[in-house]
């Protein structure tokens, strides 16, 4: 049990922060425990979960990626054209993933066929991606989009079952299958160490583009869960996005070093940096210490996170 | 089991091996011999199907003829490599190292446990399956990667400089693991730099030199000095020449020494002008924490440090500097040598300082570094190449270039003949000969016995953080220290 609880004190810790957080408001505040609020709560999170799922895995492989705020725009983007167009929407949704694909792996190949650093190489797609969405778009917002487009033409109230159950669906497939099969391990040995890996008969190369190409996926279907919400696509979304979503991987316990790291551990990052926003706004604390918050949590775990290094060398 | 014939490998511009041969046959040990830079990593590289060879050679593994073999299929045909620095992942679990992909599509981790302590079991190492790699010593990675190669049926196992890392006692009992193995039938092809354990071990010697293939001899046919000399091409007649040097007076004086959090133990001990303390133990002992309490990077919780009788206070490196301390440390890689700096640059390191009035004055450094490189005869190309890019002797040379740069007056050297050839060997010991002579004062932390024996005015053997014993160089003898380091009962 003491073991269990050693293995897993990131897991520990964020669950007491996250549920020391949901229990603030009982401290006289009325209409906090209400359904709706973590029902808003969760579908607000849910694209930077999915993307952050995928951010775990780029990470654990050795690798980083903060081009994908501007994949993310360029997911919705390409979403809202192609309905404009009269695609129909499952086509919609199979196009946007397949450019979310070919986005990541193109991040991958600058990184694994050219060797460019993987923050260089995708400092360069980000700018890129941002000002080629400016240049197509004008910096007009999509406007006059199909009516099956948000919500996929449900009723609000059930796609938010459905867009929460899907997300449900894939996370778990996802972190099941990054714990337990043989092609997810393989990300985890390629961020250990290439050569040792190499050695074991994996191609490094093919797994750092894989990463990232199951990260540029990860952020369409992030694209897709996010900006079918609304009647118009803004074109100056997702700034910033890469950011929460390293800082939810890294506050759930992934190295930034690669080869450790979990999709649970990330979830809970998400929850705990992700919440902290709303319950202030029902604690009536000024929202600008949201982002000091975030940034302090970003800081204790970083700074926890060397400390136990230092001291399982020493060990 | 494992053939080679007329293996040749060109690099752009540098012929790393011709004509090499290598027979092995089920259960012989057999040793492959011959300086760095001779061909031995190469053709490891090759016969594990890392590198492939140039067109013309002839392999063949369990009689199948093997050409553009990938690793893996290498692998599948019964090869295991146990590298030098072992290559696990240290993030992942014992049980996974042991047996990464080596299960379908999904895992199930309960059998990888089980399969994990089976295979553990076999070979003699307890370990707890679920601990990360990181967390293990070096010997137990070592028996990791041992098990790791049985677990994929391997029938023929080559060891690359496996004791390189290990104390004595970890050591011999991997060289009694070997012989267990050779017992079962698997034919082992063994790397080392240590003559001892192939003269005890190995059924045939296989000697390389630059590249060229020099002969294989069985075990009758050789000894020691037959090989050193197949290897140099060239008589080494005396392995550690000692230069005796009078004695000056006493440098550093440790009084009851401690730190606890790494385990050092009230050592008091004292270290004379022209003279080289060896520091014997086994991993663990706390010899390198010693070091690295002298020379401030774990400031001492107690006792006395004195240089020349005054007591002085040694919290930071730069006071340890201040008082003529040098250390060049274990890992050269690690801490040793900054890879991808000029050798200029890695010399000049520790005395930025003194060479930089407002701004560096780049010919002093220059010829300060072209001086000393060239009076430790660091072979380069010139000062400006990279240190990575030189052979770990050369590498050792660089390291030990920078801390003669700061003039010091006591120089610890931790593990500095680690894995390196014989030749530059010689030359590091030739050095070190000639710095005693200068009055310097050596502190020689060692695990190779016969090193620490050859050139020692005295050896102080540390167990378990405290001091076991000193000995002279007339008392101390092979099992001298090893009673000193072992005994569990003795003050």
């Amino acid at each position: 049990m003491t073991s269990l609880l050693r293995r897993h004190s990131r897991e520990a810790a964020l669950l007491s922060a996250i549920a020391a957080l949901f229990l603030l408001p009982l401290f006289g505040v009325n209409g906090f425990y209400a359904v709706s609020t973590f029902r808003s709560l969760a579908i607000d999170n849910l694209p930077v979960l999915l993307a952050a799922a995928g951010m775990t895995l780029v990470i654990v492989a050795g690798q980083i990626d903060i081009s994908i705020g501007s994949q993310f725009v360029v997911g919705g983007i390409a979403a809202g054209l192609l309905a404009k167009s009269g695609l129909p929407m499952p086509f919609v949704v199979l196009a946007t993933i397949a450019l979310g694909a070919v986005l990541g792996a193109l991040n991958g190949l600058l990184v694994a066929a050219a060797r460019i650093p993987a923050i260089i190489a995708t400092l360069a797609t980000m700018v890129l991606l941002r000002n080629g969405v400016l240049r197509a778009t004008g910096g007009d917002w999509i406007q006059n989009l199909p009516a099956g487009f948000q919500w996929f033409g449900l009723p609000s109230g059930v796609a938010q079952v459905a867009y929460l159950a899907a997300a449900a669906a894939l996370f778990g497939a996802f972190a099941w299958a990054m714990r337990n099969t043989s092609a997810g391990r393989a990300f985890y040995a390629v961020g250990c160490d290439h050569e040792a890996a190499r050695r074991i008969g994996l191609n490094p190369s093919r797994q750092v583009v894989a990463a990232f190409a199951v990260l540029g996926v990860a952020t369409a279907v992030a694209a897709l869960l996010n900006f079918t919400r609304y009647p118009t696509i803004e074109t100056n979304a997702g700034l910033g996005f890469e950011l929460k979503v390293i800082a939810a991987v890294v506050v759930g316990g992934t190295a930034i070093t690669g080869g450790r790291g979990s999709p649970i551990g990330t979830l809970l990052g998400v929850i705990l940096l992700g919440s902290i926003g709303t319950v202030f706004t029902f604690l009536h604390v000024n929202p600008a210490w949201e982002k000091a918050i975030q940034g302090a949590i970003l800081l204790v775990a970083v700074v926890a996170d060397t400390a136990f290094r230092k001291e399982s060398a020493r060990g | 089991m494992l053939s080679l014939r007329n293996v040749a490998k060109t690099y752009p511009g540098v012929r790393a091996l011709r004509g090499v041969r290598l027979e092995l046959a089920a259960g012989e040990v057999h040793a492959l011999l011959g300086e760095n830079g001779a061909g031995k990593s190469t053709l490891i590289k090759i016969a594990s199907g890392v590198v492939q060879p140039d067109p013309g050679a002839e392999i063949r593994i369990g009689g199948v003829v093997v050409e553009h073999a990938t690793p893996r299929q290498i692998q599948e045909l019964g090869v295991a490599v146990v590298y030098q620095n072992p290559t696990l992942f240290a993030e992942l679990s014992v049980a996974e190292n042991l047996l990464f992909g080596e299960d379908g599509a999904v895992i199930s981790w309960r059998g990888r446990a089980a399969a994990a302590r089976a295979l553990l079991a076999r070979i003699g190492a307890e370990l707890d399956v679920e601990r990360p790699v990181k967390d293990l010593r070096m010997a137990e990675k070592q028996l990791l990667e041992i098990a790791r190669a049985l677990g994929r049926k391997a029938r023929v196992l080559i060891l690359d400089e496996p004791t390189a890392s290990l104390s004595q006692q970890d050591a011999d009992r991997l060289l009694d693991l070997v012989e267990k193995l050779r017992a079962e039938g698997v034919a082992i092809l063994y790397i080392t730099h240590r003559l001892e354990e192939v003269l005890r071990l190995a059924d045939r010697f296989t000697v390389l030199r630059d590249g060229a293939y020099i002969g294989t001899y069985p075990r009758s046919e050789v000894d020691r000095a037959r090989l050193i000399q197949l290897m140099a091409g060239r008589d080494l007649a005396e392995m550690f020449p000692k230069v005796r040097v009078p004695l000056g007076e006493t440098v550093l004086d440790t009084r009851a020494l401690c730190h606890e959090p790494s385990g050092v133990d009230n050592i008091s001990l004292s270290v004379r002008r022209g003279e080289i303390l060896g520091l014997a133990g086994l991993v663990g002992a706390g010899r390198t924490e010693f070091a690295r309490v002298l020379f401030g990077l774990s400031p001492a919780t107690s006792g006395a440090i004195l240089i020349d009788g005054k007591p002085v206070a040694i919290r930071t490196v730069g006071d340890a500097l201040a008082q003529g301390l040098a250390y060049v440390p274990e890992d050269r890689k690690e801490h040793g040598v900054v890879e991808a700096l000029p050798i200029a640059e890695n010399i000049s390191l520790p005395i930025l300082r003194r060479l930089a009035g407002v701004w560096l004055e780049e010919p002093r450094e220059e010829q300060l570094a072209a001086e000393l490189s060239a009076r430790l005869g660091v072979k380069a190309a010139s000062i400006y190449v990279a240190a990575g890019t030189l052979s770990g002797g050369n590498q050792q040379k660089v390291a030990l270039a920078r801390w003669l740069a700061t003039k010091p007056r006591v120089l610890i050297l931790d593990e500095p003949t680690q894995g390196i050839d014989v030749g530059a060997k010689a030359e590091i010991h030739r050095i070190m000969g000639e710095l005693v002579k200068e009055g310097l004062a050596i502190i020689l932390i060692s695990s190779e016995l016969p090193e620490l024996l050859g050139l020692a005015d005295r050896i102080a053997v540390l167990r378990r953080g405290h001091l076991a014993g000193i000995l002279s160089a007339e008392e101390a003898s092979r099992e001298a220290v090893l009673h000193l380091a072992l005994e569990d009962n003795a003050s």
